[in-house]
């Protein structure tokens, strides 16, 4: 490991030619241009248009389904029937039929043709009020009650004893158990799994459902002890991923079992099985290709249903290319859930701010699956603890991922909770949150993260005069009333499975293939960058392929894990390929391969500089074999990471009268290891905040109790924040010793999750009140200074 | 003289009633039309009305079906024959292939399919290609391409103003029409003249710096 | 959408004969951007549209001895930026520069501010304007977080959704409407109405008229400001808006003009609010006694209280900024 860590590391600092410098985009001028084409944009020859009859209802049965009309209007070449009589609906919006024809305003007319007959089932939308007297859920264990439990750190012996008192639903195979141990799943638990009873999971008529609580420590004693109790109510709604460019993809056939798709994901490696589960078609006969990709967010890792039908459709069609991408208000209602989190929570502490225990008592949906509870308390491990979390099943929609699944939520009820402990002790928040820095570090730190969090927490303090401009609660009497307020995260990172193929061609031209895909994170920068610095060549002199499944396979872009996932393949590719290159010209420089570097253009000798050859020269020698290397990940040598900190602090100004919060500054300081490409990881932090700025002020899937359906489904009410509404930003990258030396860690979710607490905090700040609730609207603002409950919906 | 584009309004005031009593030129006079169709409504509306000769020559009345629309884009002319229900924005991008306009809310609210039109800045998912015809319109493949860039492009790239890039041109667009009236702007302008569109990735922070740069830019 | 035909008429003497005999049969396509929105999410489904934008004379901005004569097709985007508002009608040239964004004020026209749909997310999700079901309002029984606090004891709980309504109100606008029997003028104030059933809209107009002209009458000397309590600075539709137009007599008000936003299915007069404030000076303390006088009657409906008193803010400040603006220019 040793030899593979010197041969593969990351070069030192001073090495560095391209690695961690603020280099544009590479694909800035195609996209400003107009030029970079998305899938939407794609026109394949004799492209029809489908379009998608959906159910208006939340929950129903399919009575039937009639599509003659349909059928018999001139220029439609397909109906497909997605889900027929005796389907069951569970939220509005979703598919039944899909059309297919000429041009979209015929396809608009022959969905209008079809009759669909529903018979309407009780709905339910209401994952805000709290559910009461709900009981304890005694039933065998699923396996996302399991989930649940790893995710929230359950002790081992809690998790034995519910196992084994309540059995489990599933059966335990090998390859589940290797994939626990995987996961650090302890051997106990493991067999306890396997010894326990498999029994019917149990149906219930209640959205409600009461998973185990989870006891730490002594929280009794520990609240019976505190010199200061603090309750409160947190929560934050549904809110969806509303990517701009929709979920949608076209399909083909390019004969009767060979599929082309050019479909908008996250994915673009992992989608060819799932294709061709759905088709039943052989996996290798599936391309999938994708150049630009107008957002994803972690709603863009499945084929989903549409992705199925509209290859259905096509083949209705006679394989002709179809083009479905979901309308706005498709979008919005069935493209992805983020899911609520709400807390009643007890928080106890000593007089000088030492936090003693912890209690909650949770509730939120991810759609008609229910969904878990959020990591509490989030990062800050109070010794003792007792927490209880109430699933909401509903209709409002399937929840899906979206950047840190889970820890915003958990940081908005933790942080929140943890600012009014200060506010009751009469505490800067940023003291207590200092005083109680060692409950950060992970169980088993491997790198100082409470350190981390302290320094960043220096800093941020630092970039908003914290020591300045902060005050206790609600102080000054104008009417417009200014705060501060902080939050910490964390997120893991690691890298996904890789493979990276690198060739170098006599020509001096290297060609790099990767079945990845650019988000606008940056990801074809930093490849290029990662290449560029390893064979001391400019990054236009390299060719880089991605977005295609024909290409070396690459994980999906999620959980922040494509930075370490392609940099590290794409790293060991070009060693392997430079170390080719030297053997072949070392004779040529009188010099041994390893005394040989590539910089500026040329290969030359470490030990006698002036021996050197261009780049060009040096290919020439190659002949007619081009030197092909191909990098994994994982690999030989330790190149990445897992495991960052962040801080974020916020001042606003809220006026008092109105209700309205404005940004006035908001910084956020982060950690991630190695920065590979310096600015798109930086715009990834503005572009956190501002996201978060958005989800804390506007955001919110509003649903009708009465009808099941969306009510802002457009972006008129599906409210997003524009360029006056952000404030003053100022990202800083925690980079140099400590940092560097860890590798690259993924940027996509660690600075999504702080904003959201930390306005919030400011707002409570500002004007001396809890806000439960978000988005904090002027309404319950208003409400929160009148010193009314914040239930407006 | 931007408040008064055409003829003076004193023309129109004595206009107006005389104008209004007058009768059509094939004898049926309004009230009588109304008449017609009160009697017909069966019948759809359209079908006389086409019929009619109506005061001072007959209105074009075109489709429902496919009518020749000419559009002229980025200084070219494009011909094709659509519906009248066809928008600017999928015209351009179904018709003409011209795909930097994007389609996002498709209801004139977010931005992502701003052109210009005659100078001036419109969301092209509002407006009907064949009410697009007289007016001269840019898209964001007008103003620039890679190699020979707009500055206002350029400085999207120097100042990573985009991510995803999905609502990029929209706002390239914008910013062409906006700083072609505010040439030194303040922030506070931006924050006005901008607030027509939306990006998710969250890239305000190096727009704010992009358009500062760019106006920079046309000044030198 | 679906398919209509499209009529592009001259003279505004063709019009009336191309529309329709009740509402939804044909549509008039001025701006575009409200209307294009709600057929394609077949909320009005024409079966023809009009593009009165061909008609000559419907274009300008003229002055008529201090009166602003204005073209039903004169776009905010201009109104914003025409001196000749600016100086006889400041209040009028800032709402309309304030309105929605860029892009739609570059199109969106007076006459077309003036009939835009309400927003209600009932009406607009396609259950009507009254959005009525089984007998029911899904507004009462639902989320009416954005609905009427005034004039909301009928079925109609939408809020009239112009900004600049209450603004040419406050000025004693006249709208003048041609229709096939020739040409009338009706106060603006007059030209709303609250519907009482699906049929009916939300003005004055019949299906065959269209308006021509909005005249707002000379305003020398008279202090106004309009307050948008509104949540973004980006496009976002507020809460609660106030136009204020004062006459002052030295420094106290001889009469007032208070006309609120956003807060009724129509725009809202407030003689109780200009009543307060008449025969006083503008202080902090009147403008609160008026700001409260124009939100007496307001009702919540359930979810929506906090209307209430985001209108009194809008009012309490439309009047100080009132008070503290020049005075607008006389007959030019």
């Amino acid at each position: 490991m040793a030899d593979d860590n010197t041969k593969y590391g990351w070069p030192a600092p001073e090495q560095r030619t391209l690695i961690g410098k603020s280099i544009s985009r590479v694909d800035g001028p195609e996209k400003v241009s107009g030029r970079a084409k998305y899938t939407y944009d794609v026109h394949r020859p004799g492209m029809l248009y489908g379009k998608v009859v959906r159910s208006p209802h939340a929950h129903a049965k399919i009575v039937s389904v009639d599509t003659s009309g349909a059928e018999k209007l001139p220029g439609v070449k397909g109906v497909y029937i997605i889900q027929d009589k005796g389907s069951e609906i569970h939220w509005a919006g979703d598919d039944v039929v899909v059309v297919a024809a000429i041009d979209e305003p015929t396809a608009a007319d022959a969905a209008r043709l079809i009759k669909v007959e529903y018979q309407p089932l009780p709905h339910f939308v209401d994952d805000f009020t709290e559910p009461k007297n709900v009981a304890e859920n005694t039933g065998p264990l699923t396996q996302r009650d399991l989930f649940q439990m790893f995710n929230n750190d359950a002790e081992d012996d809690q998790v034995i004893a519910a196992v084994q008192k309540r059995g489990i639903t599933f059966k335990v195979s090998p390859e589940m158990a290797q994939r626990m141990k995987d996961n650090e799943v302890s051997n106990e638990v493991i067999k306890a799994l396997q010894a326990a009873p498999v029994k019917e999971a149990e149906t219930t008529d209640s959205p409600y459902k009461k998973e185990t609580e989870q006891v730490k420590g002594d929280p009794d004693a520990a609240f019976k002890e505190a010199e200061v109790v603090s309750e409160g109510v947190y929560g934050c709604p549904v809110i969806t991923h509303c990517c701009l460019e929709s979920h949608g993809s076209i399909a083909e056939w390019t004969d009767s079992d060979h599929l082309f798709s050019h479909i908008s994901t996250q994915n673009v490696s992992g989608l060819a099985g799932q294709f061709a589960q759905a088709l039943k078609i052989p996996e290798s006969n599936v391309h999938v290709h994708q150049d630009h990709i107008g957002g994803g967010f972690g709603s863009k890792f499945g084929i989903d249903r549409w992705g199925a039908y509209t290859a259905q459709v096509s083949k209705k069609a006679g394989g002709k290319p179809v083009r479905v991408m979901l309308e706005r208000d498709a979008e919005l209602e069935v493209a992805g859930c983020r899911p609520s989190a709400f807390a009643k929570v007890k928080v106890g502490a000593k007089k000088d701010g030492t936090l003693t225990a912890w209690q909650s008592d949770s509730w939120g949906t991810g759609g008609p699956g229910g969904g878990g509870a959020p990591p509490m308390p989030y990062v800050v491990n109070i010794p003792n603890q007792r927490k209880q979390h109430t699933a909401v099943a509903t209709n409002i929609g399937p929840a899906r991922a979206w950047r840190a699944p889970n820890h915003p939520q958990g940081c908005l009820i933790t942080m929140s909770a943890l600012e009014d402990v200060a506010a009751k002790l009469n505490m800067d928040p940023l003291q207590l949150m200092l005083k109680n820095i060692a409950l950060t570090a992970p169980s088993e730190d491997t790198y100082h993260r409470a350190d981390t969090y302290r320094d960043e927490l220096m800093i941020a303090a630092d970039l908003i005069d914290w020591k300045k401009n902060w005050h206790p609660r609600g102080q000054g009497t104008d009417t417009t009333k200014r705060g501060l307020g902080l939050a910490i995260h964390t997120w893991g990172g690691r890298g996904h499975n890789s493979n990276c193929e690198l060739s170098i061609h006599s020509d001096g031209s290297v060609n790099i293939k990767i079945g990845s895909q650019d988000l606008g994170t940056g990801t074809r920068t930093a490849i290029l960058i990662v290449a560029g610095d390893t064979l001391g060549l400019p990054i236009e002199k390299i060719q880089l392929n991605l977005g295609d499944n024909q290409y070396p396979a690459d994980g999906g872009s999620g959980g922040s894990t494509t930075i370490g996932g392609v940099s590290s393949s794409t790293r060991r590719a070009a060693i392997d390929a430079r170390e080719q290159l030297f053997a072949k010209i070392a004779p040529a420089l009188k010099a041994q391969p390893d005394d040989l570097e590539a910089v500026g253009g040329s290969i030359r000798v470490k030990s006698a500089p002036s021996r050197s050859m261009s780049w060009k020269d040096a290919c020439a020698r190659l002949g007619t074999q081009p030197i092909q290397a191909l990098g994994k990940n994982p690999g030989p040598g330790d190149l990445i990471s897992s495991g960052v900190g962040g801080a974020v602090m916020a001042d606003v100004s809220v006026d008092t009268e109105t209700g309205i919060v404005k940004m006035n500054k908001m910084v956020s300081v982060q950690d991630c290891g190695l920065i590979i490409s310096m600015k798109t990881a930086e715009s990834q932090v503005y572009g956190a905040m501002i996201m978060g700025i958005a989800t804390t002020l506007y955001e919110e899937k509003v649903m009708d109790a009465n009808l099941g359906q969306m009510l802002n489904p457009n972006m008129d009410f599906y409210r997003l924040a524009g360029i006056g509404d952000v404030g003053e930003l100022i990202v800083h990258m925690m980079t140099g010793k400590g940092y560097d030396e860890r590798g690259p860690i993924g940027l996509g979710e660690p600075p999504t999750v702080g904003p959201m607490a930390a306005i919030g905090n400011a707002v409570a700040n500002a004007i001396g009140v809890r806000v439960p609730f978000l988005p904090i609207t002027p309404d319950r603002v208003v409400n929160a200074l009148k010193g009314g409950n914040n239930a407006t919906v | 003289m931007d408040d008064l584009p055409e003829k003076p309004a004193k023309h129109e005031q004595g206009d107006k009633p005389k104008k209004s009593k007058s009768s059509s030129s094939s004898g049926v006079s309004r009230r009588d039309f109304l008449k017609i169709s009160g009697v017909s409504a069966a019948v759809p509306l359209i079908s006389h009305v086409g019929a009619l000769a109506m005061a001072e020559g007959e209105p074009a009345i075109h489709g429902p079906g496919k009518a020749p629309v000419s559009l002229n884009v980025n200084g070219k002319k494009l011909s094709a024959q659509l519906e009248p229900r066809v928008t600017l924005l999928d015209a351009l991008r179904d018709q003409f292939e011209l795909t930097g306009a994007k389609r996002v809310c498709d209801r004139g609210t977010c931005g992502a399919c701003t052109v210009l039109m005659d100078g001036k800045a419109v969301y092209s998912c509002s407006v009907l290609a064949i009410d697009a015809q007289n007016a001269q319109i840019t898209t964001v493949e007008g103003l620039g391409e890679p190699g020979h860039l707009h500055p206002i492009q350029q400085a999207f790239i120097d100042n990573d103003a985009q991510q995803c890039g999905f609502c990029t041109p929209g706002f390239v667009v914008a910013t062409k029409a906006f700083l072609d009236q505010h040439s030194n702007p303040t922030p506070e302008q931006i924050k006005h003249g901008l607030g027509g569109n939306f990006c998710r990735c969250g890239t305000y922070a190096g727009m704010r710096l992009a358009v500062m740069q760019a106006a920079k830019t046309k000044g030198a | 959408m679906r398919p209509f035909d499209y009529a592009v008429p001259t003279t505004a003497e063709q019009v009336p004969g191309l529309l329709g005999k009740s509402w939804g049969e044909v549509e008039i396509l001025a701006g575009g951007s409200d209307l294009l929105s709600l057929m394609k999410d077949e909320i009005t489904t024409p079966k023809r549209l009009v593009n009165i934008k061909q008609v000559a004379g419907l274009h300008a901005i003229s002055n008529e001895g201090g009166a602003s004569q204005l073209g039903t097709l004169v776009t905010l985007d201009r109104i914003a930026a025409a001196s000749q508002i600016q100086h006889q009608h400041p209040m009028l040239a800032s709402a309309a520069g304030d309105a929605a964004s860029p892009q739609i004020r570059n199109v969106a026209t007076l006459g077309g501010n003036l009939c835009q749909r309400p927003r209600c997310w009932y009406f607009r999700t396609g259950h009507g304007l009254l959005a009525q079901k089984d007998g029911k309002s899904l507004v009462l029984e639902g989320d009416n977080r954005y609905h009427a606090i005034l004039g909301n004891d009928g079925p109609a709980l939408f809020v009239s959704p112009s900004t600049i309504a209450p603004v040419l109100i406050a000025y004693n606008a006249k709208v003048r409407i041609v229709g096939p029997r020739g040409a009338r003028e009706v106060p603006a104030e007059k030209f709303f109405v609250i519907p009482k059933t699906e049929q009916e809209r939300e003005h004055d107009l019949r299906p065959d008229e269209f308006i021509s002209h909005v005249i707002v009458p000379p305003a020398p000397g008279v202090r106004a400001a309009h307050y948008e309590v509104r949540q973004k600075e980006a496009f976002d539709w507020p809460y609660a808006t106030a136009a204020v137009a004062l006459t002052m007599n030295a420094s106290t008000v001889q009469s007032a003009r208070i006309v609120m936003g956003h807060v009724a299915p129509i725009p809202w007069v407030s003689t109780e609010a200009a009543q307060a404030l008449q025969g006083k000076a503008v202080t902090q303390a009147t403008a609160d006694e008026a700001a409260k006088a124009a939100v007496a009657k307001a009702k919540s409906l359930g979810h929506n209280a906090h209307k209430i008193h985001l209108a009194q803010v809008a009012v309490k400040r439309a009047i100080l900024a009132a008070a503290g603006a020049s005075p607008a220019g006389g007959a030019a």
